[in-house]
């Protein structure tokens, strides 16, 4: 899932200053998981900036919906009818949804209530942590299901560097080496003889490198 | 034992503290709620476990938010005292309602009157 955390109430209050119809829009997925704009997360910071802006005496309308997800049309278009009463949104989705919202409602202020942090796992409650970055061309197959672009601090593809240590990356004692646990893991499946085959050049152009992505898929497109 | 006390302080009974939403606590403010206080059970000995221990965290939270909005993050409390400490629970409630008197009135309530003048 895509991994987010609230941002401060100060800086979200600041997003809004202007506004006196602001509609507060959670997300049923990903920012649900990660506590940090579900329709618990929006009912809470719905209720704080009520109190904050009566006990500033200034009369704003905060109401709040909670949308299966925001990255799809059909679940954003669920607000067109109530959009007009709004003077801005500030929805707690991901990135993802902020945009897709500004980009249909496109003379209405759209803000972010969240930070899009990275795409990760859930350890264990109140513990997320990342796991890929999307770079468009899976390499795991050789890795033995462990990620190094997005495990290793240093995205290396054939090996550790020389600062892994006891299993620990160099640039944070608390953080497994990524290589450390590919390492391990071939030696469990008993396919160690893979970390002698030399990873390709990787093609970058498929990451952030070669800029904003897309996929067409004309089999499936209406 | 028949014990009183301040009469200004209304209960409300959930099975375990752990019960007790981040979201609870602050509707009871934004409905006008001068204080509010969440009497667990002593640490350690939750029926459900760790009831008492979510409870304190969000109480914390709770804290946090009433302070960034101005409403003051004294006026929301975590007790633990046992379900056999009823002298105990008295003074909790007196220790509270003297807290909040001294606090005065919950500013929200205050500004929805002005509000609607
Ligand atoms: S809008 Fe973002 S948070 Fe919501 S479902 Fe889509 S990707 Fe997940
Ligand atoms: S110590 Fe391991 S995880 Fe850290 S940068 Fe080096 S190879 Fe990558």
């Amino acid at each position: 899932m895509i991994v987010a955390k609230q941002k401060p109430l100060e800086e979200i209050i600041e997003e809004l200053q202007d506004y006196t119809k602001i509609l507060v829009a959670g997300c049923n997925e990903c920012v649900t998981v990660c506590e940090a704009g579900g329709k618990k997360e929006t009912a809470i910071l719905a209720s704080s900036l009520r109190m904050y802006f009566l006990n500033q005496g200034k009369d704003v309308k905060i109401d709040e919906v909670t949308l299966e997800r925001q990255c799809d049309h059909e679940y954003l278009e669920e607000i067109r009818k109530v959009i007009g009463s709004y003077e801005a949104i500030l929805s707690l989705a991901c990135g993802v949804g902020v945009q897709f919202m500004a980009e249909k409602y496109f003379s209405v202020p759209v803000f972010p209530g969240v930070d899009t942090c990275f795409m990760g796992v859930t350890e264990e409650r109140g513990v997320w942590s990342e796991r890929c970055q999307g770079c468009g061309q899976c390499i795991l197959a050789r890795t033995a299901g462990i990620c190094p672009v997005s495990r290793c601090a240093k995205r290396l593809l054939n090996g550790p560097c020389g600062g892994s240590t006891k299993g620990k990356c160099e640039i944070d004692k608390e953080l497994d080496c990524a290589w450390q646990i590919i390492i391990d893991r071939l030696k469990e499946l008993g396919k160690l003889e893979q970390y002698e085959q030399l990873s390709p050049i990787k093609d970058w152009s498929t990451e952030r490198a070669g800029g904003p992505r897309k996929i067409t898929r004309e089999d499936i497109r209406q | 034992m028949r014990l009183q006390y301040p009469p200004n302080v209304k209960i409300i009974c959930l099975p375990c503290t752990g019960k007790v939403d981040l979201i609870h606590i602050l509707r009871a403010f934004e409905k006008g709620a001068d204080g509010v206080y969440v009497a667990g059970c002593l640490e350690g000995a939750c029926q459900f476990g760790n009831g008492n221990i979510k409870a304190r965290k969000r109480v914390e939270q709770a804290k946090n938010i009433l302070e960034k909005v101005g409403i003051g993050g004294e006026r929301v409390q975590m007790y633990n005292l046992s379900s056999s400490e009823a002298p105990r629970f008295v003074e909790i409630a007196k220790e509270m309602t003297e807290k909040i008197t001294a606090m005065g009135p919950n500013p929200i309530k205050m500004a929805k009157k002005k509000m609607a003048a």
